[in-house]
């Protein structure tokens, strides 16, 4: 393999609440920044699966407003503002097979920056 | 571009950093708005030309269940924009309010009309959805 870069500030940081705070089984965190009209190494637009028995017992969306809280709270203390997009996939691990693919975004349609 | 009447309303543009941004609307305003109708949506764009992909997903998706809603485009409108994301606490948009109550965003959105969920969420308040239709219709081909 090439020499990998770093991770980025941002990623790294939700990568790492993500991971001390929902003990997930499984873990994707894509930077989809480039699907849109960003800067090189833009960290503006996410996307997340999460697979955790955290989320057992707990309605659609506030598995979503844990994986949000969790985010916003490490990029607060980070000093980052909350990126411009966020996807979330929250799965149980009953939920989750292994050989899943994360979803795709949809295309961008050129409103981002507005 | 739709030309932008003269308005007695201070406007503030993102150059003027030291402007401070609109109030951001409160909650007794979005009680109401959010119950406008059956179903509504804050978006980007409006449901004719959504501005974002997440958005367009949304609009999609009511499309298929043939529902009737109120849109409401953020990008016309900061203090909505900043309103909403507080009301809800919900940090993106699209956001999407059945019934008053508030749902989710796109993700949300997907995953209730993929498991059938949003049929039946559609049906606690008076909407029959339009595949709901379709599919009662196929049955009763068939029998």
């Amino acid at each position: 393999m090439s020499q990998e870069p770093q991770y980025p500030p941002i990623e790294t940081a939700m990568r790492k609440a993500l991971t001390t705070q929902l003990k997930p089984i499984f873990l994707d965190v894509s930077n989809e920044s480039p699907m849109h009209n960003t800067p090189k190494q833009a960290e503006s637009h996410f996307r997340v699966l999460v697979v955790s028995e955290k989320f057992n017992d707990l309605t659609l969306i506030k598995r979503h407003r844990l994986v949000n809280d969790t985010i916003k709270n490490a990029l607060q203390e980070a000093g980052f503002e909350f990126m411009h997009a966020l996807s979330i996939e929250a799965k149980t691990p009953k939920q989750w097979q292994p050989e899943q693919e994360p979803e795709k975004s949809p295309p961008c349609l050129g409103g981002f920056g507005k | 571009m739709p030309q932008v009447l003269a308005s007695a309303t201070p406007r503030w543009y993102s150059a003027d950093t030291s402007a401070p941004p609109p109030a951001a609307l409160d909650k007794a305003t979005l009680d109401k708005l959010v119950r406008t109708n059956k179903v509504v949506v804050f978006m980007k764009g409006n449901p004719q030309a959504p501005r974002c992909g997440f958005s367009n997903a949304v609009v999609q998706i009511m499309r298929m269940h043939g529902v009737q809603y109120d849109a409401h485009d953020v990008l016309q409108n900061e203090a909505l924009r900043q309103g909403i994301k507080d009301y809800t606490d919900w940090p993106t948009i699209p956001q999407v309010f059945i019934d008053g109550e508030f749902v989710g965003g796109c993700d949300i959105l997907l995953q209730l009309h993929q498991s059938g969920d949003l049929i039946e969420e559609l049906k606690k308040v008076g909407i029959v959805s339009e595949l709901l239709k379709a599919e009662e219709a196929k049955d009763t081909a068939k029998k």
